[in-house]
């Protein structure tokens, strides 16, 4: 068989209506943006899941590594005061 | 040997629950045996939509050609769900079409049955869809995160197949004599390799006991066969339909008894002698390759506007 080629990958973000985030759904095959978005409407739209569509070729992706999470992700581990129910409020405070 | 520390973590989140993304570390059989499954599932779900193609042309009514089609498409949709998901594991999607073409990759062997009726378009959406709905609702919980969100969308999907089919055969059941029995004999054809498509017993199953390890497998073949099974005898039996097993019979425990699979079929059909193999992965490769001068096309045009 002849060397093949299905096409760079690209990943779609739908949002399933106005004011929702953009959820990533899977990805599809295609050649060019106008393909890639036909495609992504026919795969991931097919019962009217979403209202608006992004598409982000795959390469393009910069992605954190999982191997160095623990020193990546560190930093937020020991700020506690960060967090509301760091602080002690008066006996009997309300509405805060 | 690969890392024991490595493995021990890896083993530790599995056992936790916690899903193994497409970057994180993985044992190299677990890797490998993912991308069996799910490119045997891909397989499956685009070999899936010959058998029902067959009746495209000679659906009996707008509505059940317009359901058809849309069934037909949702299959083409589940492969392409599953190829995405199976090539975050590193192998391209064209490798995993030249490993079925070269008989390397399997798919279900239940497609390689014929579909002679407008009945078996019934009998294949309820028994077919009704067992690969089983098998695919225990999968959302599967370890690997790509595959378990595949599965979730799927199975949004697959509840209108089967619904669909079981009501063309509740239809024929309760239409002339010959429509009725048009659909017992769909029915007789489809229970056994139906019930086949959970794979061998347990015992006999070379991958289950890592799968379920790994929690790439949830439920065994024999459990997930039995809850198929103790479905789908009341709704046989609601339209008045005969179990195609006359030594069927309800145990004091709600579950039915019933008789042995016919294994030596199930193996043949496997090693690629069913009535249908070589006709389902000819018209495959056909397809592909009348296609072959669109890719080169389109390629050469999105290189040039990219
Ligand atoms: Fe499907
Ligand atoms: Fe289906």
């Amino acid at each position: 068989m002849s060397k093949d080629n299905q096409g760079p990958i690209w990943e779609v973000f739908v949002q399933s209506k106005p004011g929702k985030p953009f959820r990533h759904v899977g990805a599809v095959h295609a050649y060019d943006k106008e393909m890639a978005m036909e495609n992504a409407r026919d795969l991931y739209t097919r019962r009217s899941e979403g209202t608006a569509i992004w598409l982000v070729k795959a390469d393009d992706i910069v992605a954190s590594q999982p191997e160095d999470n623990g020193a990546f992700f560190d930093p937020a581990n020991d700020k506690a005061y960060r967090h509301p129910t760091f602080y002690v409020m008066p006996e009997g405070a309300k509405n805060i | 040997m690969e890392d024991q520390n490595k493995m021990e973590e890896f083993q530790a989140k599995i056992d936790a629950g916690i899903k193994i993304e497409p970057k994180d570390w993985m044992p190299e059989k677990y890797r490998q045996t993912l991308v069996r499954q799910m490119s045997q599932h891909a397989h499956s779900e685009v070999i899936g939509m010959q058998p029902e193609g067959n009746w495209l042309t000679r659906a009996p009514s707008l509505r059940a050609k317009k359901i058809l089609m849309a069934k037909i498409q949702d299959e083409g949709g589940h492969g392409l769900y599953l190829y995405c998901a199976a090539e975050t594991l590193g192998v391209s999607r064209d490798k995993f079409i030249e490993w079925l073409h070269e008989g390397k990759a399997k798919y279900a062997s239940v497609f390689n049955y014929p579909s002679p009726t407008w009945a078996d378009m019934g009998a294949i959406g309820w028994l077919v869809d009704g067992a690969a709905i089983v098998n695919q609702v225990s999968l959302q919980r599967t370890s690997y995160g790509p595959y378990s969100r595949a599965m979730v969308k799927i199975c949004k999907e697959e509840s209108f197949h089967q619904r669909q089919g079981y009501e063309i055969m509740a239809n024929l059941a309760k239409g002339t004599k010959e429509q009725k029995e048009m659909a017992q004999g769909a029915l007789n054809r489809w229970w056994w390799p139906s019930l086949m498509m959970f794979g061998p017993h347990d015992s006999d199953s070379a991958n289950t006991k890592d799968s379920m390890t790994w929690g790439i497998k949830l439920e065994t073949n024999d459990d997930l066969r039995q809850q198929f099974i103790d479905k789908t005898i009341p709704q046989i039996e609601l339209i008045g339909l005969k179990i195609p097993d006359e030594k069927a019979e309800l145990q004091e425990n709600g579950s039915y008894k019933t008789s042995e699979i016919d294994w030596d079929e199930f193996w043949n059909v496997i090693k690629g002698n069913g009535p249908c193999n070589a006709q389902r992965l000819k018209h495959h490769i056909k397809a592909h390759e009348e296609g072959a001068w669109v890719r080169e096309a389109a390629l050469a045009y999105g290189a040039k506007n990219n």
